[in-house]
């Protein structure tokens, strides 16, 4: 009867075994995070929490998910509520056409044509190809890097962990049309930084 | 002015569309006015090339099984799980 002394973490057929997880998981979690929020420190911090977080709620892992993919749940939500917490207080310091305000005019006010010095050029990247290039996605994360933090954190939800838009909407409480008016923002602030830093 | 002659000049509703189109839904309206524009505006339609790539661009780097780990150092990593340890005793 020693066995079932385990039995109520290996009821799913996947079990835990805490004294593994840093050397198994964390560098795992840990690119997970900074790829996330750009923070390094933060995402220490992040995954140092999950680990904690993870071992007082053992006793809920039934073992249909795999180790890693338990970790990562956990993780994800601690990194939407960095989002959660970044864009409250984005929304606090300024409100949305503020911060739009900031933001250089792309465009004509009146008639909306491209300002001459904003104007989307070939940069020899509008090929499947330029995936494969690493110097571009370099200076793409670089660019990533200097959205407003309510953007990036939309932007991120949306292309990095597929959310559904209401999910993203009702997470940082922004409204459906709001959402895509940043969403075209952060695009087109995106390949500007592109094109300035791309030779 | 009408809806499509507007849009027919405006940039700054096309690539709007440009974006909502990838992600979301436009209606077949928003869809004729959009191909108008980009049939007669060469710069939306290099935006439009550029805007996709770096929608896939940035799946790319999280999906990815050859992504790059980033690495926590040894030092954090070991009192990490001497403080997972302890916990466990």
């Amino acid at each position: 009867m020693q066995r079932d002394q385990n039995k109520d973490i290996i009821a799913g057929g996947n079990t835990l075994d805490p004294h593994s997880w840093v050397s198994k998981y964390a560098d795992y979690l840990y690119t997970y995070a900074v790829t996330r929020i750009n923070d390094e420190d933060q995402a220490r911090d992040l995954v140092q929490e999950t680990f904690l977080a993870a071992l007082e709620k053992a006793g809920t892992f039934e073992g249909r998910s795999t180790e890693r993919t338990w970790l990562t749940a956990i993780l994800k939500f601690k990194v939407i509520d960095v989002y959660r917490k970044n864009s409250s207080a984005f929304a606090k310091r300024a409100n949305l056409s503020d911060a739009e305000q900031e933001h250089q005019d792309f465009f004509d006010a009146v008639d909306g044509h491209w300002n001459d010095q904003h104007r989307p050029k070939e940069l020899g990247i509008e090929r499947p190809d330029a995936l494969e290039n690493k110097e571009f996605q370099r200076i793409l994360q670089l660019c990533m890097k200097k959205l407003p933090v309510l953007w990036l954190s939309v932007f991120t939800m949306k292309h990095m962990d597929d959310e559904s838009t209401e999910t993203i909407c009702n997470t940082l409480k922004v409204s459906a049309s709001n959402f895509w008016v940043i969403i075209h923002r952060a695009k087109v602030n995106l390949r500007a930084c592109l094109q300035k830093n791309w030779i | 002015m009408n809806g499509l002659k507007k849009i027919a000049y405006n940039c700054r509703k096309a690539t709007f569309l440009i974006e909502k189109q990838q992600i979301g839904r436009i209606t077949l309206r928003e869809k004729l006015e959009l191909r108008i524009h980009l049939m007669g505006c060469s710069i939306c339609k290099t935006f439009q090339q550029q805007s996709i790539i770096i929608n896939q661009m940035v799946r790319n780097f999280f999906h990815s099984a050859g992504q790059a780990e980033r690495k926590l150092d040894d030092k954090f990593k070991q009192e990490l799980q001497k403080s997972i340890d302890d916990k466990l005793r």
